[in-house]
C-alpha cells in the first residue's frame, strides 16, 4: 500500500514536472544565419498564453487540415514561404528574403533565407520547398490548397535553382500570385520522405504523434497534447525572427490551447482569468466584457468590419430527378428578378446591424463590404428600405394581395417558404426572425428554421432540399481570387446554383467572365476596374442578398504585450512571435 | 378521520382550485390583459429593462401610477443604453382602447385592462432582443404551454383509462399483452424519445400544427401510468359485491362501467391529472427550449427560454427569466393540488 501512495506521488510529481519543465531557450545567432528583424518589436522573454478554443483540434498535419481550429494551432508550428501581414493586408518576405517576377507575370524567382532551421535543429533549403509543392499537388495527399495549384487544370512547375533558390512557373499568368503562398506551410523533407513514400503522409502527424516526429519553421514547436484537454506548444528556440535588439523571438515559453467547447465557454473561462486571449467575439459578449472591463482591465479591441458577408441565398439549383417538387414549385418566385430586388427592398439592414450586432458591424449591399478598403466598389448604390417600393416591384410582376393582405403570386398561390440556417449562430437565426418579419409586410409568410450546422451545409450543398437559406461567406483574404469558387459558374461554392456547366443565365456568364479576366490581370487598377464590375453585376442581379457583417471582435487580458488583432483570419495569433507577458510574471526567462 | 383535518383539506384545496382557475383565466384572457401584441416588435428598444412604476414626479404624489418615456443615451460612457425622459409623465390608464384583437378568438375588440399613452410604454417585464413586450408574450406564451399541457392530459388520461378499462375488465391475455405494452412505455427514457420523434416531422409546419402534433406526441407516450392505475381499480372493483349484484340484475358491459366502476376511478384521474398537466407543460418548454416546438414569432414560454441558451443573454438580462418564473409558480400550484387531492383520497 505505502508503495502505491509513493510511486503516485512520484508520477504526480513526474507529471507536474513535464507540465512546468523550462522551455528551450532561444539560441544564439550563427554566422551566416539570414534572420529576419523586425525593427519594430520588442518585449521580454517568458512566460506562457492560454487560448480557449471552441473544439479539439482534429490533425496537426498543415496539408489535410480542413478546419479553422486545427489550423489555428498548425499555423503557429508551420512557416510560409511569403506571408500576408494581417495589419497592412500586403505581402511580405518570409521564409523568401525576396521573390522575382517575370515581366510575363508566369515565372516567379524566391530568394530562400540562409542557414535557418527547423524546429528540430536541421537547415531548411530548396530541397523542402520542392518536396512540400509536390505534396501539395499530389492528387493521393488530397490537400485542400490542391485547388489552389491547379490553374486551368495544370500544376505550378517547381524547381530548384541552387540550394537557396526555387523557381515557380504558372502555366498561364496569375494576379496576386505571390499571396498564394501565405498558408502553405514548409514541411521538413527528412521527417515526412519516408512516411509519404510508404503512402502514409495523411495519417503523419496526427495528434497522437510524438513531439520529436513534428518539426516546422513557425514560431513555436509542439510539446504535448493532452485528449480532451489542451495542446501545449512552446518556443521554437531555433525561429527566424529576431527583434529590435536582435533577440530571437518568440517572447513566449509557451501557448496553451485549451479545449473549452463553445464561444460562451470562451467567455466565460476568459472571465474566470483562466485564458488570456478570445479571438471572435459577439457583440453581446463583447458589451458584456466592456462592462466588467473596470475590474479586469483586459484589452478589448473593436477592428470595425470584417471581411465576412452575409446573406439569404434562395434555392435555384436545377432540381430534376431530386424528387423535391414544393421546392421546385417555388422556384418561380426566387428566379424572379423583380422578387428577389423586392426582399432586398423591404430588408431592414439598420436594424440587423442595431438588433444583431448591437451597432458592431455594418449593413451589405454587395459581396465586398468596408472592411476591404482595397477593393470595394464605392458606386454601388445603398438604397433605403422601402416596403412602397417593393409592393409596387411585386405589382409589376404580376403579384397580388388578397383580403388578408397575404402576397399571392400570379397563379394566384399563396407566397411562403422558411429560411433555414445554422442553430449554433444566434446571430443569423436573429436575423432570420427580423427578416421574417421585414417580410410580413410585403405579406410573405416566412418560416424560420434552425437546424444544427452540418444539417444546412448538408442541405444547401447536396440534398438541395430547402428554399432558402441565410449562410456567411469570406474572411480568409482581402484579395478577389478566393472569391473565384463563388462566382465563378463552376465553383464549388456557386451556392445558388450549384453544378452548372454553362452558365444559366447571361449575367453569370459575364460575371464569370470578369472573374476569370481579373485572375489573369497583373496591374491592380485594371483589375480594379473589373472586380468593380463584377460587384455591380452581383449588387444589380442579387444571386445574394445580401445583410450584413460583423466587426471583428478579440479580447486578451491585461497581461498580453504587443496585442494587434487584424481583420483577417487568424485575428489574435498572426503575430504570436510578437505576443508577450507584462510585468513581472516571468516565471523562467530564458534569456541569453 | 377527524372532521377538522378533513375541513382544513377542503379549504385548501378550494383556495389552490380558486387561484388555480383565476391564472388560466388570466392565460384565457390575455389578449385582454396584455397591453401589446407579443409579436410586434420594436426594433428602437431591444432588451428593455422593465419599466418602472413611480407614484411621485415633478408635481408631487399621485395616486395612478405613471411611467417615463424611455429614450436612448447617444453619448458619454453609457452611450447606447437607456435611460428614462423625465420631461413627461405618462398615467397608466385602464380599460382604454388599444391595439385590436380578436377576443376569445371570436369577437373583434380593442379595449385593453391598462395601458399608457404613446409614446410610453409600459413594459412590466422588458423586452427581449426584438424589442417585443416581455409581459405580453409570458400570457400568450403561457396560453400555448399551459394549453399543451392540459390537452396532452386529456388524450392521456382519455387514451390511459380506455386501454386501462380493457386490461382490467376483459383481462386474460389481453390483459398481459397490454400491461406488457405499458411496461415498455415506462421505461422509455421519454424527454430523448420525443427529441427523436420531432426530429422526424417535417420541418416547417404551421405554429397551429406544431401545437396539435407535440401534444398529441406528448398526451399518447404517456398513456401507461394512468392505464395501469385504472386497470387496477377496475379489477379490484369489478369483483365487488354490488357489482356481481348488478350484473345479476342484467346491467349491461358498458352500464357497469359508467355505473360502479369508473366513479372509482374518478378520484385517482383526477389526481394523475394535476401531476401529468405541470409535467407535460415542462415537456413542450423543453422541446420548444431546443428549437423543436412551436417556432417563432408565436411564443411559448419554452422557446421565450431559449434566448437564454446565450450566456451573454442570461447574465445581462435577468427580466427574461419572467417564463421560468411563471412556469415554477403553475407547476407548484398544480403539485399542491395534486397533493390535496391525494390527502383527501386517502382520508376518505
Amino acid at each position: 500500500m505505502k508503495v502505491m501512495v509513493r510511486l503516485t506521488l512520484l508520477y504526480v510529481c513526474l507529471l507536474a514536472g513535464a507540465c512546468f519543465a523550462a522551455a528551450p531557450a532561444p539560441e544564439a545567432a550563427q554566422p551566416g544565419e539570414e534572420l529576419a528583424r523586425m525593427a519594430e518589436v520588442s518585449g521580454h522573454y517568458g512566460g506562457h498564453l492560454t487560448i480557449g478554443q471552441r473544439s479539439e483540434p482534429k490533425t496537426l498535419n498543415p496539408v489535410t487540415a480542413a478546419d479553422s481550429v486545427s489550423r489555428e494551432v498548425i499555423g503557429r508550428l508551420m512557416g510560409d514561404l511569403i506571408e500576408i501581414n494581417r495589419s497592412s493586408q500586403q505581402t511580405e518576405p518570409a521564409l523568401a528574403k525576396s521573390w522575382k517576377i517575370s515581366p510575363d507575370g508566369r515565372t516567379f524567382t524566391l530568394q530562400l533565407r540562409k542557414g535557418i532551421r527547423f524546429s528540430d535543429g536541421q537547415p531548411f533549403d530548396a530541397d523542402d520547398v520542392v518536396f512540400s509543392f509536390g505534396i501539395y499537388m499530389d492528387e493521393a495527399v488530397d490537400s485542400p490548397q490542391r485547388d489552389l495549384l491547379i490553374i486551368d487544370g495544370k500544376p505550378i512547375a517547381v524547381t530548384k535553382v541552387d540550394r537557396y533558390t526555387v523557381r515557380f512557373v504558372l502555366p498561364r499568368p496569375y494576379a496576386a500570385a505571390e499571396r498564394l503562398f501565405d498558408g502553405l506551410a514548409m514541411l521538413p523533407k527528412h521527417l515526412l520522405e519516408k512516411p509519404y513514400h510508404e503512402g502514409r503522409f495523411a495519417q503523419a502527424w496526427s495528434l497522437n504523434a510524438q513531439a520529436s516526429e513534428i518539426a516546422g519553421l513557425g514560431p513555436f514547436r509542439l510539446k504535448q497534447y493532452v485528449p480532451g484537454q489542451r495542446v501545449v506548444v512552446e518556443r521554437n528556440p531555433y525561429y527566424w525572427k529576431v527583434d529590435r535588439e536582435n533577440q530571437r523571438l518568440p517572447y513566449l515559453d509557451e501557448l496553451v490551447f485549451l479545449f473549452v467547447g463553445s464561444e460562451d465557454a470562451q467567455v466565460m473561462r476568459f472571465e474566470a482569468g483562466e485564458t488570456d486571449i478570445i479571438s471572435r467575439l459577439s457583440s453581446e459578449n463583447y458589451n458584456l466584457l466592456a462592462q466588467e472591463k473596470s475590474h479586469h482591465g483586459s484589452q478589448l479591441a473593436d477592428m470595425g468590419p470584417g471581411l465576412e458577408y452575409n446573406f439569404l441565398l434562395f434555392n435555384l439549383n436545377d432540381l430534376k430527378g431530386n424528387k423535391l417538387d414544393e421546392v421546385a414549385g417555388k422556384q418561380a418566385w426566387f428566379g424572379d428578378l423583380k422578387f428577389r430586388q423586392a426582399i432586398s427592398a423591404t430588408v431592414d439592414r439598420e436594424s440587423i446591424v442595431r438588433m444583431v450586432y448591437g451597432t458592431r458591424g455594418a449593413a451589405l449591399w454587395g459581396n465586398v463590404g468596408p472592411g476591404n478598403k482595397l477593393w470595394i466598389n464605392q458606386a454601388i448604390p445603398h438604397p433605403a428600405r422601402s416596403v412602397e417600393g417593393a409592393r409596387q416591384l411585386l405589382k409589376s410582376a404580376g403579384y397580388s394581395w388578397n383580403s388578408a393582405g397575404q402576397l399571392l403570386d400570379a397563379g394566384g398561390r399563396p407566397v411562403e417558404f422558411s429560411i433555414i440556417t445554422s442553430s449554433s449562430n444566434s446571430q443569423r437565426v436573429k436575423m432570420a426572425t427580423l427578416l421574417q418579419d421585414d417580410l410580413a409586410h410585403i405579406g410573405m409568410q416566412v418560416h424560420v428554421v434552425p437546424l444544427e450546422f452540418r444539417a444546412v451545409i448538408d442541405r444547401v450543398f447536396q440534398s438541395f432540399n430547402y428554399d432558402a437559406a441565410i449562410m456567411g461567406l469570406g474572411g480568409g483574404d482581402a484579395d478577389p481570387n478566393p472569391e473565384m469558387n463563388v462566382w465563378a459558374f463552376a465553383g464549388t461554392s456557386h451556392l445558388w446554383h450549384l453544378g452548372e456547366t454553362q452558365p444559366a443565365t447571361d449575367w453569370e456568364r459575364e460575371l464569370d467572365q470578369l472573374m476569370q479576366q481579373q485572375m489573369v490581370t497583373l496591374d491592380y487598377a485594371k483589375r480594379k476596374q473589373l472586380y468593380d464590375r463584377a460587384q455591380q453585376l452581383i449588387a444589380e442581379n442579387l444571386p445574394f442578398i445580401f445583410l450584413g457583417t460583423p466587426n471583428i471582435l478579440a479580447s486578451a487580458s491585461s497581461r498580453v504585450g504587443n496585442f494587434h488583432p487584424a481583420v483577417m483570419d487568424p485575428y489574435t495569433l498572426w503575430n504570436a512571435e510578437e505576443l508577450y507577458v507584462h510585468g513581472p510574471a516571468q516565471e523562467n526567462a530564458g534569456v541569453r | 378521520m377527524g372532521s377538522r383535518l378533513r375541513i382544513r383539506l377542503w379549504a385548501q384545496t378550494t383556495v389552490l382550485i380558486a387561484v388555480l382557475a383565476g391564472l388560466h383565466l388570466i392565460l384565457l384572457f390575455a389578449s385582454f390583459v396584455a397591453p401589446y401584441d407579443p409579436t410586434t416588435q420594436d426594433r428602437e428598444l431591444p432588451y428593455a429593462p422593465p419599466t418602472r412604476l413611480h407614484f411621485k414626479g415633478a408635481t408631487g404624489f399621485h395616486l395612478r401610477p405613471f411611467v417615463y418615456a424611455s429614450m436612448r443615451v447617444l453619448e458619454g460612457d453609457r452611450a447606447g443604453s437607456l435611460e428614462e425622459d423625465r420631461s413627461r409623465e405618462y398615467p397608466l390608464r385602464f380599460l382604454v382602447s388599444g391595439p385590436s384583437y380578436k377576443f376569445l378568438g371570436i369577437h373583434e375588440a380593442t379595449v385593453h385592462l391598462f395601458e399608457v399613452a404613446e409614446p410610453g410604454k409600459i413594459l412590466l417585464f422588458g423586452t427581449d432582443g426584438y424589442g417585443r413586450d416581455e409581459f405580453s408574450r409570458v400570457l400568450f406564451g403561457g396560453q400555448i404551454s399551459v394549453a399543451a399541457g392540459i390537452t396532452a392530459t386529456l388524450i392521456t388520461l382519455l387514451a390511459g383509462s380506455i386501454l386501462g378499462i380493457i386490461a382490467g375488465y376483459y383481462g386474460r391475455w389481453i390483459d398481459e399483452a397490454l400491461m406488457g405494452v405499458t411496461e415498455l412505455f415506462l421505461s422509455l427514457p421519454w424527454l430523448y424519445f420525443l427529441l427523436g420523434v420531432r426530429a422526424f416531422l417535417p420541418l416547417h409546419l404551421s405554429a397551429l400544427r406544431t401545437f396539435f402534433l407535440l401534444t398529441g406526441v406528448i398526451g399518447l407516450i404517456g398513456w401507461a401510468r394512468p392505464a395501469r392505475l385504472v386497470r387496477g381499480i377496475v379489477l379490484s372493483s369489478r369483483n365487488r359485491n354490488y357489482v356481481l349484484a348488478a350484473r345479476g340484475f342484467g346491467g349491461s358491459d358498458f352500464y357497469l362501467l359508467r355505473r360502479h366502476i369508473l366513479p372509482e376511478a374518478f378520484g385517482v384521474l383526477l389526481t394523475q391529472a394535476a401531476l401529468l398537466v405541470p409535467r407535460y407543460i415542462a415537456a413542450e418548454v423543453t422541446l420548444s427550449f431546443f428549437g423543436l416546438g412551436v417556432s417563432e414569432p408565436v411564443p411559448s414560454w419554452g422557446n421565450m427560454l431559449s434566448a437564454l441558451q446565450q450566456y451573454s443573454v442570461l447574465v445581462s438580462y435577468g427580466w427574461l427569466l419572467a417564463p421560468a418564473c411563471a412556469l415554477v409558480i403553475t407547476s407548484v400550484l398544480y403539485s399542491s393540488i395534486a397533493d390535496a387531492l391525494h390527502s383527501r383520497l386517502e382520508s376518505e
